[in-house]
């Protein structure tokens, strides 16, 4: 594998070249090729199973044994669907960890930045799964990343901190304009937050769509029900088929 | 009868019943939790142990009366004797868990992270482990004489192993995914054990310290039993040859009270350490 010197295009942050990945006899990825640009979303849609988590691990340099070119800048950050606080240090050291130079000043005001600057001085154990995910958020935000890969973050919220989530990454995200990635088997969240959306399936990339809805008209928007239905279909869902009515309890 | 139905479920789930049936649990309850109970039980077996002693005709040589055992612990520690004793067993105590929880530790941290350390320490220990401490006196007075270094010794050897399992447990135990966290986020190696192993390993560890101080103590009291002159031990054993069972109980007193002294200090140890646990436990 050949992680990261700088990627030559100053637009491209990172790039995948006939990417694979086999566990043993089992191939998870045949062959995937991707360019991720920079200030742009791009939203990862698959199966639970398909390997899409398998391919932001590659990104992030966390699996050394993925075949073909992987290049990703240095300045990569993550958010996990699990918050991965240390639960032992405070959250403004959780913010800053593995960061030379930082005082507590910076991390609040990188909690500041999703409303969490209160909560600095908490034990992460006290936190809700929110509020946790809210200063996953600024651990990545702070390092001013390049890349962003992000892990079906919301996966273990309830519907109305998702919503509320999903306004909050699209406003860092506009402001702070990494390349990102977003991993998800939710089709609604992808089309509310990202420009780009790719399906993953049987190990490549199905469905390369761009989705140019300003981000007002996503939810209302009536083409939406359209490509909704479309990248359904594309992982397997037939949403509208005639479900057979189930048989009435006498 | 549907109404008798919904009556009779009235009945039992109304506030009367529920009050009824609650008074006689509530009156325990408040038995339970008033505090005198709490001393009851002690101030029976003292009440029991002075009648045996004083009318009772149990002899002074089987059992002395607690009056005699306090006054007795009063004239010891006016003499100087008991303090001098405690002392010694103090001092004993500490600097064999000083010793043995280092190499505990040490030991645990290197087969805990590094393959090689695993593979040449693991099985070693495993196999001391399963030698009683106690079974070494005799080979440690042969070695080491019959001075404070036997004892300190068979300290630190016993109370190593408790540390040296937990701790290891406890490193292995360290969530994969806060390591691969720290890792993505710019930690080194050190800095990986610093902010992410050790601090995971911590609970661990304190539980091992706990089982080691109750471990010490029983260790000690056997070594200073056998062979010493001076310290806890050595004071009852030599009451034992006089026939004084005061001068015993004072010496069992003393032991309970230490251990249960050491136990406290663990317990605030942890109240410090492990801070950050309070979010959870109030859960």
């Amino acid at each position: 594998m050949a992680t990261g010197p700088a990627v030559a295009l100053s637009t491209t942050a990172a790039v995948l070249d006939g990417y694979g990945r086999r566990f043993g006899d089992r191939t998870v990825i045949e062959h995937v090729d991707l360019d991720l640009r920079e200030a742009e979303v791009v939203a990862l849609l698959g199966a639970s199973g398909s390997g899409k988590s398998t391919l932001l691990r590659a990104l992030a340099g966390l699996d050394p044994e993925a075949e073909g070119i992987v290049e990703a800048p240095p300045e990569r950050a993550v958010v996990f669907q699990d918050h991965r606080l240390l639960p032992w240090r405070r959250v403004w050291r959780n913010v800053i960890i593995g960061l030379r130079g930082r005082t507590r000043d910076d991390a609040i005001r990188a909690l500041d930045e999703v409303g969490i600057a209160a909560r600095a001085d908490a034990w992460p154990g006290t936190l809700s799964g929110g509020e946790s995910q809210r200063v996953a958020l600024a651990r990545a935000f702070i390092r001013e990343p390049r890349l962003l890969l992000l892990d079906e973050p919301f996966g273990a919220l309830d519907a109305l901190t998702r919503i509320r989530m999903h306004a909050l990454l699209r406003a860092l995200c506009d402001r702070h304009r990494p390349a990102t990635l977003l991993v998800t088997h939710d089709v609604d969240e992808a089309i509310v937050l990202a420009d780009r959306v790719l399906v993953l399936a049987d190990g490549r990339i199905t469905t390369d769509l761009r989705i140019d809805l300003s981000a007002g008209r996503r939810r209302t928007d009536p083409g939406v029900a359209d490509l909704r239905a479309r990248l359904l279909s594309q992982l397997g869902v037939q949403e509208d088929a005639v479900q057979p009515e189930p048989p009435l309890e006498p | 009868m549907a109404a008798t139905a919904l009556r009779s479920r009235e009945v039992v789930v109304g506030p009367g019943a529920a009050r009824s049936r609650a008074r006689p649990v509530a009156a325990l309850r408040r038995v339970g939790s008033s505090r005198w109970l709490v001393v009851a039980g002690p101030l029976l077996l003292l009440g029991v142990w002075e009648l045996a002693t004083t009318v009772g005709g149990v002899a002074p040589q089987t059992l002395a009366s607690p009056a005699t055992v306090a006054s007795t612990a009063w004239d010891l520690t006016k003499s100087g004797e008991l303090p001098d004793a405690l002392v010694v067993s103090l001092r004993r105590v500490a600097i064999g868990l000083l010793l043995g929880v280092s190499a505990g530790t040490v030991l645990a941290v290197l087969s805990g992270l590094f393959p090689v350390g695993e593979r040449l320490i693991d099985p070693l220990v495993q196999m001391f482990r399963t030698m009683p401490a106690l079974a070494l006196v005799p080979l440690f007075i042969l070695w080491f004489g019959i001075d404070e270094r036997p004892k300190v010794l068979l300290v630190a050897f016993a109370v190593a192993f408790p540390i040296y399992v937990n701790t290891y447990g406890g490193i292995r135990g360290v969530d994969g995914r806060l390591v691969e966290a720290g890792r993505v986020f710019g930690l080194g190696r050190w800095g990986l054990i610093r902010h992410v192993v050790l601090p995971g390993a911590l609970p661990s560890w304190l539980v091992g310290l706990r089982f080691s101080l109750g471990i010490a103590w029983i260790v000690l009291v056997a070594a200073e039993q056998i062979n010493a002159t001076s310290g806890i031990g050595a004071l009852m054993t030599n009451a034992q040859n006089l026939l004084q069972t005061d001068v015993i109980l004072v010496g069992l007193l003393v032991y309970s009270a230490l251990g249960l002294a050491s136990d406290r200090l663990v317990r605030a140890l942890e109240r410090r350490t492990l801070s950050w646990r309070q979010g959870l436990q109030s859960l």
